[in-house]
């Protein structure tokens, strides 16, 4: 999706500079003259919430690097430094913290967006996929901050966690002891994951830029899943319609964000995690942080070590090949009932699996878990065989067509050419940009 | 410079050149790679703490003392005379990592066990579980009074490290 653009440069130093590096045409055509269908909603603005996100993460993370020592006897101690002694410390610690599960409330709802509305098929494959690369850095990175803080959760979290690696045939033990630096969770652990904390946040900013590049090869989905047929009909420019857009989904999540920061900043925390870790005692129940707590569900589901390790790793991967899964023709779940209740079902057994993670390893949780988890992959098992029932509602033409149904007018049919040649107007100010 | 014919299929010196500089740079990239992927592994210091000497004297019957060994919490169990009847006892009985009672002790009233679940690596609760063994609080594995796995998700026994004693109160482990 480019070509709109024609980047005219009136300044001498944009122009020296265009000649050398076309980075300022390349930034108008992908944020400003770039065309977005005229249908999106507001789910759409998640991909702006998500950068801001990353963003923000890096900059309060390095920040937070400034006054951290990453060593198993002083790790605890300067992270209450960073909340006593630091000045501002509290508010870019809890803005961290806050800001992984924010990071992550808002991924769930893009990702669950590109379900409903189809995202992932052809020919947006590759942009799917990426992004589910970008989910699993996120799972890493989030779970290694987590470790750094070196309470009770952090050091029993990263021993469970490192531990399923020891579910694989043969060198399962080899694997994790390379993965400790020693025989079990302790300073050289610590050392590498606070590195391995601080390289992967770029390696996401990486894979983010492959995401937008795979995007704007593509161009958006939108919710009514049909492809932009004409440029002047179905789009408007990205500036200012989507940058507005965007910008207002940014400030309503900053406030649902600094709610949480202000007001209640240990909520989605453990109060486990403000016990320093102690190797010779496990805290009597076990909990990630929310955002893992539906894979550790399916985890505790499975009766046997390797499978449930398999299970929970599969939870993950399926949605990779779900391009491959699903095979109707039909983008929309607007269009396709049987898949919208569908749909809506995923999203219910999704949150009842968090719900059975956070319980303890207990009946009725573990038969509820077990039914849960045959659930979540009978989703995905039902895809493919889902178009043979299905009777799918009919689709709009064009996004335009689809637009002007809603205001309850009807799309004038494709006018013949004009006998009469117009006068080729001069382009207005607004439309120049980007036609 | 002289040209080489342009023959596709005949080998030349050139190929030769190729192939020994491909595998010459591809050594060195393993040689490389192997000391990246070493220097995860547990280095001097800590493979230097491998083992550690306990006075099991004070220890009386019923009690379950717990050390440190290379960073990882190992049981002492005294024993006491129904528990080691009761782990002998249930020697035939069906379990997914099968043991004789015996096999897992030098001394019967002594059980040493590294205190780690084999299923996660959470640390066991003593003198807990329908075994009165040990029951795991994080994923619900149940250990008899031999440390082996009777229900739950572990799929070993709890380990045994290697051990002997030194004198009839003291023991080395590691």
């Amino acid at each position: 999706m480019h070509g709109l653009s024609t980047f005219e440069p009136k300044n001498g130093a944009v122009k020296w500079l265009e000649a050398r590096l076309p980075i300022l045409s390349f930034a108008h055509s992908s944020f400003v003259a770039y065309p977005t269908p005229k249908n999106l909603n507001y789910w759409w603005t998640f991909g702006a919430i998500l950068s801001f996100m990353l963003i923000a993460q890096i900059i309060t993370g390095v920040v937070l690097t400034m006054h951290y020592t990453p060593e198993a006897t002083l790790a605890f101690s300067s992270v209450e430094k960073i909340m006593r002694d630091v000045n501002w410390g509290w508010l870019f610690r809890y803005a961290h913290a806050n800001g992984a599960s924010m990071f992550f409330l808002a991924v769930y709802i893009h990702m669950f967006r590109g379900l409903y509305y189809g995202s992932y098929k052809n020919p947006r494959e590759v942009l799917w996929i990426l992004g589910v690369i970008i989910f699993l850095l996120m799972m890493a990175t989030g779970f290694m901050g987590y470790v750094l803080v070196w309470g009770q959760m952090s050091f029993w979290g990263a021993t469970v966690i490192t531990n399923l690696f020891s579910a694989i045939p043969i060198f399962g033990n080899e694997i994790t002891t390379w993965l400790w630096g020693g025989f079990s969770v302790d300073n050289p652990t610590l050392n590498r994951f606070f590195a391995l904390h601080y390289l992967l946040p770029f390696v996401i900013f990486a894979v983010v830029g492959l995401h937008v590049w795979a995007l704007h090869v593509t161009g958006q989905n939108n919710p009514d899943g049909v492809e932009i047929k004409d440029v002047e009909k179905d789009c408007v420019p990205f500036t200012p319609h989507a940058t507005m857009k965007d910008g207002l989904g940014v400030t309503v999540f900053l406030l649902v964000y600094c709610w949480f920061i202000f007001y209640v900043p240990n909520y989605l925390g453990d109060a486990d995690n403000y016990i320093p870790a102690n190797p010779l005692k496990t805290p009597p129940h076990i909990v990630p942080e929310w955002y893992f707590l539906p894979y550790y569900a399916i985890l505790r589901a499975i009766p046997d070590k390797l499978m449930g390790v398999i299970a929970m790793f599969a939870a993950i991967a399926v949605l990779a090949f779900l391009p491959w899964l699903d095979k109707s023709p039909v983008r929309s779940a607007k269009y396709r009932p049987m898949y919208k209740a569908l749909f809506w079902a995923f999203v219910v057994v999704s949150i009842g699996l968090g719900y059975c993670g956070a319980m303890p390893a207990a009946e009725p949780y573990v038969t509820v878990s077990r039914v849960l988890s045959v659930l979540y992959f009978g989703f995905f098992a039902l895809l493919p065989f889902l178009p043979r029932w299905e009777k799918t509602l009919p689709v709009p033409a064009t996004i335009a067509e689809a637009v002007l149904a809603k205001s309850g007018v009807k799309a004038e049919p494709p006018k013949p050419e004009p006998v009469k040649a117009a006068p080729a107007k001069a382009p207005t100010k607004s439309t120049r940009l980007w036609k | 410079m002289s040209t080489a014919t342009p023959s596709t299929d005949e080998t030349s010196r050139r190929d030769f050149l190729y192939v020994a500089t491909g595998s010459v740079a591809a050594v060195g990239a393993v040689s490389v790679l192997w000391p990246l992927i070493s220097q995860m592994n547990p280095d001097a210091s800590t493979l230097a703490m491998a083992s550690s000497e306990i006075d099991i004297g004070a220890i009386p019957a019923g009690q379950i003392v717990t050390v440190k060994w290379r960073g990882k919490p190992v049981f002492i169990r005294h024993r006491t005379p129904e528990e080691i009847k009761a782990a002998q006892g249930d020697d035939n009985a069906s379990m997914p990592d099968p043991a004789t009672d015996k096999s897992r002790v030098q001394k019967p009233e002594w059980l040493i066990v590294i205190g780690v679940c084999t299923h996660l690596g959470c640390i066991p609760l003593g003198n807990q579980g329908e075994y009165n063994g040990w029951f795991c609080p994080c994923h619900g594995s149940v250990y008899d009074t031999s440390g082996r796995i009777r229900k739950g998700p572990a799929p070993r026994n709890l380990d045994v490290p290697p051990y002997a004693f030194l004198t009839d109160t003291k023991v080395k482990i590691g």
